[in-house]
């Protein structure tokens, strides 16, 4: 486990010094902050509109910089042959693995921190009250932009950063409409066109399952078992992303 | 003595390109290393030295064949733990200091941070660096960065140290340093793998090697066994003789100012210019015996001449 922090260690430190990151943060802080004229502007409940737009943001950017950092880190190893020293360590692939995702789950972990912050300060300054429900949905999608960091290092591990950004973004994308073929399964008679929707929609992510925005922000009612099953939904999709890219990495030869 | 590394029979092919063309890089490649020994590998660019170093320390899987270091699989655990490796050209993080980088390496061998801190202090001080600790990599030449490469690859004090091109971008003090660093590795008892491009490097400090051509081993023995005692020619400068006199007796007849060069392929040849040289009242001024040295076989064996 030592050698796993010790790559974690490494990456944090690389991933902190990337300039995309601080854009992507000043970004998010102007699009967390600007809700609060998005709210002026809007006829209703004012708080609902920055809530909703906040969370939105912590979302996307954190999505985004998932993506961004994470298909680099594992090409940039790569490319610039470094790679060749670490594994002629006793290190393993799968330990190298989990150190790059450990050490980019912090640096997202510490920029989610950073952008809350920022959302629940703008909140408070129009409720004059810390809103900690927030922190429900915050956590999901948390837990989302993880997801979406084991995916960035699965296509980083054999494919180059370009590539490897659009194929996470369509991840993303097909995450959050593949609910369409949820309603459609139930729309459908049973037989084998159900049968190979059910299946397509088991093989593809629904991150619909981490959203909770709506919830918290209208004050709806959360079933307690919905928590449970959306975590172990986003700790077994992580697990077997970063898996299939343990698998992939092991296998590969370094030139 | 045990061998330190035993290959049998590498192959490795890879398909390249954006039409996949296999391409054969190993073909074969057999060779043991003992333990305690310098061996050096050589061969032209593209005859499979890095690639036959890459299947040795398992970052390519090769087609065929078996490898060994000290007796065991070169993936198991043991093995990765007994060797160090420095890489053509290396690279590292070049936001972190030496002494963060070698903490860094220190930190994948699991040791513990007196051990870790003591043996930092050594390997800066052996390369040289010591004064350069805190600088970033970012701001090291390519010689220091060699020498940093250097101290990664004992950081665990190995038994085998492999080394890729460790002369390359040296300067002559600089490459004088490594060969006793290299050559002190042989004293502690370790073993050293290494390939290179300048011949006579090899030379002063090999005790075996193996030339590479084509991903096939061409020629492999002790260096004394390959490189025979054969005079080759004798070159001789004389002064005080008209270069006419020597037509007929020198294969190569040359001269700058008063002084006349000779290149005489025939030892006995060489008694006859000596004579001639001291009726005509002239001066040696040099004689030098040419033996054959790693770069003729070298010469030889790569292009058949």
């Amino acid at each position: 486990m030592k050698r796993v922090w010790a790559i974690a260690g490494i990456t944090f430190k690389e991933a902190k010094r990337d300039r995309i990151l601080y854009l992507l943060f000043f970004f998010a802080a102007l699009a967390i902050i600007a809700s609060r004229v998005l709210a002026i502007l809007t006829v209703g409940d004012r708080v609902k509109i920055i809530k909703d737009v906040g969370l939105a943001s912590i979302q996307v950017f954190g999505v985004l910089m998932a993506v961004l950092i994470g298909t680099s880190l594992v090409y940039k190893e790569i490319d610039k042959k470094t790679i060749f020293t670490l594994l002629s360590k006793p290190l393993r692939r799968a330990e190298f693995i989990l150190g790059k995702f450990l050490g980019l789950a912090l640096t997202l972990l510490v920029m989610t921190a950073g952008m809350s912050l920022i959302f629940l300060a703008v909140v408070y300054l129009h409720t004059f009250r810390i809103e900690w429900t927030m922190l429900i949905a915050i956590a999901y999608i948390v837990l989302e932009v993880l997801l979406i960091t084991a995916v960035a290092i699965l296509f980083s591990s054999f494919s180059t950063p370009i590539l490897s950004s659009i194929f996470s973004l369509a991840f993303y994308l097909i995450g959050h409409l593949s609910w369409g073929l949820e309603v459609l399964i139930k729309k459908m008679k049973a037989g084998a066109g159900r049968a190979a929707a059910q299946a397509l929609y088991t093989f593809l992510p629904d991150l619909e399952n981490f959203n909770f925005k709506t919830e918290v922000v209208h004050g709806l009612p959360i079933p307690a078992g919905i928590y449970l099953s959306s975590f172990l939904y986003g700790v077994f999709y992580t697990a077997f992303i970063l898996g299939l890219a343990i698998l992939i990495f092991r296998r590969r030869d370094f030139i | 003595m045990a061998d330190a590394i035993r290959i049998d029979s590498l192959k490795k092919s890879f398909r390249l390109g954006f039409i996949p063309k296999t391409r054969e890089i190993l073909k074969g490649i057999s060779l043991s290393v003992r333990e305690g020994e310098i061996f050096g590998y050589l061969g032209p660019n593209g005859a499979g030295k890095t690639t036959t170093i890459k299947c040795l320390l398992g970052l390519i899987f090769p087609d065929a064949g078996t490898i060994e270091v000290f007796g065991q699989s070169h993936l198991s655990a043991r093995a990765r733990q007994s060797l160090g490796f420095l890489p053509e050209n290396p690279y590292f993080y070049d936001y972190l200091t030496a002494a963060e980088f070698l903490a860094f390496t220190a930190d994948l061998f699991g040791l513990d941070r007196p051990e870790r801190d003591e043996r930092i202090a050594r390997l800066l001080k052996l390369v040289g660096l010591e004064r350069a600790a805190s600088l970033r990599l970012r701001k090291f030449s390519r010689g220091m960065l060699q020498r940093v490469g250097l101290a990664q690859a004992l950081i665990n004090d190995p038994k085998l140290v492999i080394l890729d091109e460790p002369l390359g971008g040296m300067d002559p003090l600089g490459r004088k340093e490594i060969r006793d660093i290299i050559l002190r590795f042989k004293d502690e008892g370790k073993t050293v793998f290494f390939t290179s491009h300048i011949l006579q490097d090899i030379e002063m400090i090999c005790d075996h090697v193996a030339i590479v051509v084509g991903g096939r081993v061409v020629k492999q023995g002790p260096l004394q066994d390959l490189v025979s005692e054969r005079v080759l020619f004798t070159e001789v400068t004389v002064l005080g003789v008209a270069p006419e006199a020597f037509r007929g007796l020198g294969e190569g007849v040359s001269a700058r100012g008063d002084r006349v060069f000779l290149r005489i392929l025939e030892e006995t040849r060489v008694e006859e210019v000596l004579a001639l040289v001291r009726e005509r009242r002239g001066r040696v001024v040099s004689l030098s015996p040419r033996t054959e040295t790693l770069e003729d076989i070298f010469v030889e064996t790569v292009t058949g001449k």
